[in-house]
């Protein structure tokens, strides 16, 4: 095969792998603290996606300027939806949370076909097809900005849990939830704090994407597996883990459309999945 | 055992195209029955088994492509595709239960392989040349009751009445059979049936051929009613959730919890689409009622009557 056709490709995928990072880490934030599978993680940032393309097409707010905002506003709902919803009606029970996080996708996925219809919609900036030479691939230079920043945002994420109380009292909680609430932390705020954060980190990635990428209702549908893949390869709960795993995923896209071709290559991520499930649930890098 | 309630059931559903006569009742049944026949096939695995699965459509496809596949390509008649589809579905069933549960998959993991699968198969059909790509299979009209095209729809209603109904029995047997019992102790404690000798992996594997046989019946039937199958219709994953919730908000692990949560959702999706053109209301509905459900009649809707009736026996 041509060289330049797959260093093009392993770049491609590399970029992939960035814009799924930070979608990954906010799942793998949250099952590592509630130990909970947000099945509702895919809806929620097709509900940040349309954030952003509203805020551009109704307010003039440039994506990358959106940032902040949609972090802030995806935080607010993140905190409440667990607070209100989530936190209370599971009872506790693994099974219980997974579907309630199904029953809140169905929910949020279907109001957004109600007043969006199911048209996919996407944005034009000035950026949009600049594109940046690097290496044998000609990439457009949103996609280059995604993976810069997406790494730089998981970082900034991985200090915050190193580095602060709140970071701390997270990773308390994470690690024994009895023992953090017997030295005063508030088990319960934390969780919808971790909550929180996790769904934050889809406000940004919904911004990042939403240049080179369109939005319907259903677009998280093209998340879920994946992000549940890179997490469950990377190890639930692994920052390390999320962010390799994203990069490896990526490779494995765009590896096995260009050698499967368009339609067949997507059984990739499928194939994985089921595979690291079978032989390494806990996942590749945990010993 | 009480029959009487089995018995009055089957003598409504029997009686009911002869009182409701028009095409719109008709169809209205035939959709109960069949949400009903599939949230049922969910809720032997998913209820009686607690073997908690987000991809059945796995099941409900292989049915719908198998019989069609067959009928399309081998010149099979489709009622001879029905019993094939039943095999396939049933080997699908235990050659996933088989690899999962001997990799000691449980609960949540459980769920998520699952969505796998049935997204590798959606793909795979999508992809392929014989499953007609993601064009789909669309059945010739050949009518007559030999070919599974009835000219009247109330032969597709006793059909998919007579499936029903054998997977209510289904159902009526696992709740009295010792199988049921050790699906049932599975369920509660699985190291605890362990420890009582039962062989957990060999009963599960079971119930998982069961349930997949049932989905598959399922799947042939939507084929046969529709004359069309695509990929996303046939192994989509809108159709593994439709059979959760059929027998989650019902009341999973119980015999009429399928078909309450059938009857309810069958009659909101009718009603909404009566009153408002716009898409996904019904399913906001749906979703909601999940959540409320888990939240609050975590048995479902059975619930409400189980109440009523101890309510009663106490005054």
């Amino acid at each position: 095969m041509d060289a330049t056709i797959l260093g093009a490709a392993v770049i491609n995928g590399l970029l992939l792998g960035g814009s799924y990072a930070l979608v990954a880490v906010g799942l793998t934030l949250i099952y590592g603290v509630l130990h909970i599978i947000n099945f509702a993680h895919g809806s929620m940032l097709m509900l940040a996606m349309y954030g952003a393309y509203f805020l551009l097409v109704k307010a003039k707010i440039d994506p990358y300027a959106a940032i902040p905002l949609m972090a802030l506003v995806m935080y607010a709902g993140g905190y409440v939806l667990y607070r209100g919803v989530i936190g209370r009606f599971s009872q506790g029970r693994d099974e219980n949370i997974l579907l309630i996080t199904l029953g809140l996708s169905i929910v949020l996925e279907n109001v957004a076909l109600f007043f969006f219809t199911g048209d996919s919609r996407n944005i034009t900036v000035s950026y949009s097809d600049r594109m940046v030479a690097l290496g044998p691939a000609l990439v457009p230079l949103p996609k280059l900005v995604s993976f810069a920043a997406s790494l730089a945002l998981c970082a900034a994420l991985a200090w915050f849990i190193a580095r602060t109380d709140t970071g701390r009292a997270i990773r308390a909680v994470a690690k024994e939830r009895h023992g953090a609430r017997l030295v005063g932390i508030d088990v319960e705020k934390t969780f919808a704090v971790s909550y929180g954060i996790g769904i934050a980190c889809l406000g940004a990635a919904a911004c990042l994407l939403i240049p080179t990428f369109y939005v319907s209702p259903s677009v998280g549908h093209l998340f879920v597996i994946v992000a549940f893949t890179i997490v469950v390869l990377g190890g639930m709960g692994s920052f390390v883990g999320a962010l390799l795993g994203a990069l490896i995923i990526g490779l494995t896209e765009s590896l096995s459309g260009l050698l499967l071709g368009e339609a067949l290559g997507q059984i990739g991520i499928s194939l994985i999945f089921i595979l690291i499930l079978l032989f390494r649930p806990t996942g590749i890098f945990n010993k | 055992m009480n029959w009487k309630i089995p018995a009055g059931l089957l003598v409504v559903a029997l009686a009911y195209p002869f009182i409701f006569r028009s095409n719109f009742a008709i169809n209205f049944g035939v959709l109960v029955l069949f949400f009903a026949l599939i949230g049922q096939s969910w809720n032997l695995a998913g209820g009686f088994g607690g073997q908690l699965s987000f991809g059945h459509a796995v099941f409900f496809g292989t049915g719908a492509y198998c019989s069609t596949i067959l009928q399309l390509k081998l010149g099979w008649n489709p009622w001879l595709g029905l019993a094939a589809s039943a095999a396939a579905g049933a080997l699908v069933g235990a050659l996933i239960a088989a690899l999962s549960f001997r990799f000691g998959l449980r609960g949540s993991y459980f769920a998520l392989i699952t969505l796998a699968f049935a997204e590798a198969f959606r793909i795979l059909t999508n992809a392929v040349e014989f499953t007609g790509g993601g064009l789909g299979l669309l059945i010739p009209l050949k009518r007559g009751a030999a070919n599974f095209q009835f000219a009247e729809r109330i032969g597709f209603y006793y059909t998919i009445l007579a499936l029903t109904a054998l997977s209510i029995g289904i159902a009526i047997w696992l709740k009295r059979s010792r199988f049921g019992a050790r699906i049932a102790a599975i369920r509660e404690n699985e190291d605890a049936a362990r420890a009582l000798g039962i062989d957990t992996y060999r009963e599960k594997v079971k119930v998982m051929a069961l349930s997949g046989s049932l989905c598959a019946l399922g799947g042939t039937f939507y084929a046969q009613y529709y004359l069309y199958i695509d990929p996303s219709l046939a192994f989509g994953v809108d159709k593994s959730v439709e059979m959760l919730l059929v027998s989650m908000i019902g009341g999973t692990g119980t015999v009429y919890g399928p078909l309450i949560g059938s009857f309810l959702i069958t009659l909101v999706g009718e009603y909404t689409r009566a009153v408002t053109n716009a898409q996904g209301l019904s399913l906001i509905i749906y979703g909601g009622l999940l959540i409320l459900i888990i939240g609050f009649l975590p048995n479902g809707l059975v619930d409400l009557f189980k109440l009523r009736r101890r309510s009663k026996a106490r005054a």
